[in-house]
Parts: C-alpha cells; sequence; structure tokens
C-alpha cells in the first residue's frame, strides 16, 4: 500500500514538475533571448518578470478558441492532445536520482524512441486537420524532417546502450560512474544534440512553423488553449531532451558533493539554456539543406559512430 | 561547424554587454530638439496671440484635424473665434507648424496625453493656448510685416520705410 502510494506522489510530482517547468521556459526563454540580444526581455510582472509566466496563462486561457468551420474537428481538437501527450509520457522513464523513477522500464530507451514517433501525429494531424495550406505544407515538412533526424537520434544512442549494456535508463546512469559517455561517445552526443533540435522542432529546425514562409506552420489555424497546448508541448519537449542529454551522455543524477536531486536538474538547465542559445544565434536552413545534412552527413556519422563503438568495445572484450 | 560555434559564443558574450534598453517609465527616453509631440499655440513677446486665423494650418493639415473660425478685434487684428484640435486624429507629421506664417502653431516635446475617453481627445483653444512665445522668443509677426493692427503705426516696423507723400514727389 505505502508503495503504491509513493509511486503515485512520485508520478503526480514529475508531472507536475514537468508542466510547470516547461511552463516557465516561456518567461525563461523570452527573458534570455533579451540578454544575449543586448535587452531586457520581460522584466515587468513581478520580481525579475517572473509572474508573466502567470500573465501568459491567464491571457490563452480567455481568448477565444476558435474551430475554423472548415477544420476536421475531431483530429483537430485531439491534435495538440497528442502532443503533450507523446511528450509528457517519456518523463516516466527518467530516474531523476537513486530509485525515483516513476516506471522503471528495462526499454526505457525504446520507449523513448517510440514516444518520440508518436508525437510527429500530433504535428501531422494538427496540420492535416486544419484543411488550410500553409498548416498543411508546415506538416508535411515536419514529417519528413522529423522522421529522418528520428532514423540516425535511434542510431546515434545506440553506442550508448552498447557501453552501458542495457536499454534501462538506471543501468546506462550507473554504467557512467567511472567516465561520463559524452566523453568516449562524443560524436553520438553531437549527433543526439542535433537530432533532439529537430525532433523538438527548435531553430534553427523550425521550418515547420517558419514564421516568415509560412505564417506559424502547423499550428496556423489553432487558437486559445489549443495553441498554448502546442506551445508548451514544444517546452515538454525541450525540456525532456536536455533531461535525456544529461541522462545519456551527462552521467544522469550522478556528480560530487551535492545531492542527486540537484545535479540533473542543474545538467538539465545549462542544456536548455544552450537550446535557447542556439536559437538565439543561427539562423535557419533552407528545407533541402536540411534534408541533405541529415541524410548525407548526420547518418553516415551516426553509422561510423557505431561501428568505432561495436570495435572498440570487441577488442577491449578479448 | 568552426563558424558557428564561433557564432554561439560570439552571441554568449552579449550577456555582457551595456542593454540598450530604456526603461521609458523610470528612465527619461532621448528628448530631441525637433521632437513633435503634443501642439500648442502661442503668443508673441507682447503678450498677444499669435494666430491670425489664416486657416493655413487647417489647409495643410492631411488628415483634417484642425478646425477654426476667423474673427476680428476692434483693431482689426484677426484671430480664431475658436480653434480645436481632435489629437485622436492628428498624426503629428508638423505640417502645420511649417504652414504656419506667425510661428502661432507649434510642435512640443510632449507625447504623454492619452486618456480614456475618446472626447477628452479634442483640445480647445484654451487648452492649445500657452502663456509664452514657445520655440520663437523675439518674433513677433505685426513688427515685422502685416498691417498696423493697434501693434505699430505706418511705416513703424522693422526695416520699413516711413510712408511716401505721394503729393511731394513732384519733378
Amino acid at each position: 500500500m505505502n508503495e503504491i502510494l509513493l509511486h503515485i506522489i512520485i508520478a503526480l510530482v514529475v508531472l507536475i514538475g514537468a508542466m510547470s517547468v516547461s511552463a516557465s521556459l516561456i518567461w525563461l526563454e523570452r527573458r534570455l533571448l533579451g540578454v544575449w540580444q543586448d535587452r531586457y526581455g520581460p522584466n515587468r510582472v513581478g520580481p525579475f518578470g517572473l509572474f508573466q509566466v502567470m500573465a501568459d496563462m491567464i491571457k490563452i486561457f480567455f481568448k477565444e478558441d476558435w474551430i475554423p468551420p472548415f477544420a476536421d474537428k475531431p483530429v483537430f481538437v485531439l491534435a495538440p492532445a497528442i502532443i503533450v501527450a507523446a511528450t509528457l509520457i517519456p518523463y516516466a522513464v527518467i530516474p531523476f536520482s537513486p530509485g525515483i523513477v516513476v516506471a522503471n522500464l528495462n526499454i526505457g530507451l525504446l520507449f523513448f524512441l517510440a514516444m518520440a514517433s508518436l508525437s510527429v501525429y500530433g504535428i501531422v494531424l494538427g496540420g492535416w486537420s486544419s484543411r488550410s495550406k500553409y498548416p498543411l505544407l508546415g506538416s508535411l515538412r515536419a514529417t519528413a524532417q522529423l522522421l529522418s533526424y528520428e532514423v540516425f537520434m535511434g542510431l546515434s544512442l545506440m553506442g550508448v546502450v552498447m557501453m552501458a549494456g542495457s536499454f534501462s535508463l538506471e543501468a546506462i546512469v550507473e554504467a557512467q560512474r567511472g567516465l561520463w559517455f559524452c566523453i568516449p561517445q562524443f560524436a553520438g552526443f553531437v549527433i543526439f544534440f542535433i537530432a533532439g533540435l529537430a525532433e523538438t522542432h527548435r531553430l534553427p529546425f523550425d521550418l515547420p512553423e517558419a514564421e516568415s514562409e509560412l505564417i506559424s506552420g502547423f499550428h496556423t489555424e489553432y487558437s486559445g488553449l489549443k495553441f498554448g497546448m502546442f506551445f508548451v508541448g514544444e517546452y515538454l519537449g525541450v525540456t525532456f531532451t536536455s533531461l535525456m542529454i544529461a541522462t545519456l551522455f551527462f552521467g544522469g543524477w550522478q556528480g560530487p558533493l551535492l545531492p542527486p536531486i540537484v545535479w540533473l536538474p542543474g545538467k538539465t538547465l545549462v542544456f536548455i539554456c544552450l537550446f535557447i542559445l542556439i536559437r538565439a544565434a543561427l539562423p535557419r536552413p533552407r528545407y533541402d539543406q536540411l534534408m541533405s545534412f541529415a541524410w548525407k552527413i548526420l547518418l553516415p556519422l551516426s553509422l561510423l559512430n557505431l561501428l568505432a563503438t561495436a570495435g572498440v568495445l570487441l577488442i577491449l572484450r578479448k | 561547424m568552426l563558424s558557428i560555434l564561433r557564432t554561439l559564443w560570439g552571441v554568449f558574450l552579449h550577456m555582457f554587454r551595456s542593454r540598450e534598453t530604456i526603461q521609458y517609465p523610470e528612465q527619461n527616453i532621448l528628448d530631441p530638439p525637433r521632437f513633435r509631440g503634443r501642439i500648442i499655440l502661442s503668443l508673441d513677446p507682447d503678450g498677444q496671440e499669435r494666430c491670425v486665423a489664416c486657416y493655413l494650418c487647417s489647409a495643410a493639415c492631411p488628415v483634417d484635424c484642425i478646425a477654426l473660425q476667423a474673427a476680428q478685434d476692434v483693431n482689426g487684428r484677426r484671430y480664431p473665434e475658436f480653434f480645436r484640435i481632435n489629437f485622436s486624429r492628428c498624426i503629428l507629421c508638423g505640417f502645420c507648424e511649417e504652414a504656419c506664417p506667425t510661428y502661432a502653431i507649434q510642435l512640443t516635446n510632449d507625447f504623454e496625453f492619452s486618456e480614456y475617453d475618446r472626447n477628452n481627445m479634442v483640445y480647445e483653444k484654451e487648452d492649445l493656448l500657452i502663456s509664452g512665445p514657445g520655440k520663437h522668443p523675439d518674433y513677433n509677426f505685426f513688427r515685422v510685416a502685416g498691417v498696423a493692427v493697434g501693434v505699430k503705426g505706418k511705416g513703424e516696423s522693422e526695416n520699413e520705410l516711413p510712408p511716401v507723400d505721394v503729393r511731394s514727389l513732384l519733378p
């Protein structure tokens, strides 16, 4: 009984934590973008503008939630829910500190990859059910982009899996006790980071919603709370990708002095800030450049990395 | 790849630069001398209304926000019976100031004149008149040009010769 209660509490804390962190990323991102562009960002509402999150929430709650008459209504309503659900569920497999994990799956990594593929449906259906041209173009791009980047997102993680000898995230974190995987698997880390950027369709890989060409891509027709769900889904994705990078390549909750529950969020925050820095600095590539970069450079690189890791492991084992 | 990293580092360093933002209500914004803000009507150095109700500002106004009605006092000096600017229409282009032959209508640096009620944006002559000469402290139109309207006698204005006695112009 007590164990069940503990699990429920952990699950609730992770859910609420993930939602509130990704909501406050709205503030963090605007503030950091301001800092990197020599301005202040939102600093009026509350201390350091922290209540800006609340103000944004209230605003988006009271916006008219309008469904265009030409849209495919049930799918249109379902799409943002799919995005949020598909990015929220994999939080369950992350070990936040020893013993604190919602579901210790022995195939946690595969589960994460499967859920990452599912979130494509949210975007595709959102664009398709809008029945207007820019959302459709946006979701077309999103489909191609997410599918091609997913290929080597999985492949880049296989080096980690080989070194840890397990798909379970707890085992992977344990295997990094001596040396974080970001050093032997540096190529894997870089490729996973780029793929993570593309998977969350953040700048510079935000072609599905490129404002300057597609208005706002697949969520052009969305308003009010449904738009807010796409928005929160994006930040959930950013948080989750940063969590995964910290877990898989930077030793998860491991670190000296401070308790584990501080280390993982700290490392995650660094990568979230890196995501925002990349958004502040880099321009968007052309679409064909994006695709050829994925298939001609990153896919061979991740295969090479896989091969090299396997070879080194084989030699070491003999 | 290297250029991308250099770009990231360069953008990161902007964290330590000083901010461009002027925190407006607490910090004052720049105050350029030729700013075009709220319109006023000025008085000449003798303390009389400069406006001669020539309608040029009204004609020049591209959004037709200036309304006035000319009148004459006992000396024959023209003045506006009423002078009304609808600031909810005004685009602060400054054409009226350029059109004004007597420097009566001028644009000031004040731009903080928001109102909750739209009717309050309509300024009457009492609201527009200020108690001084504004940007041109020494200028009095009637001392330089124009008809004698109690300000000066015939031939007494600046750079004006005394009137010629036509009867004494004998060969």
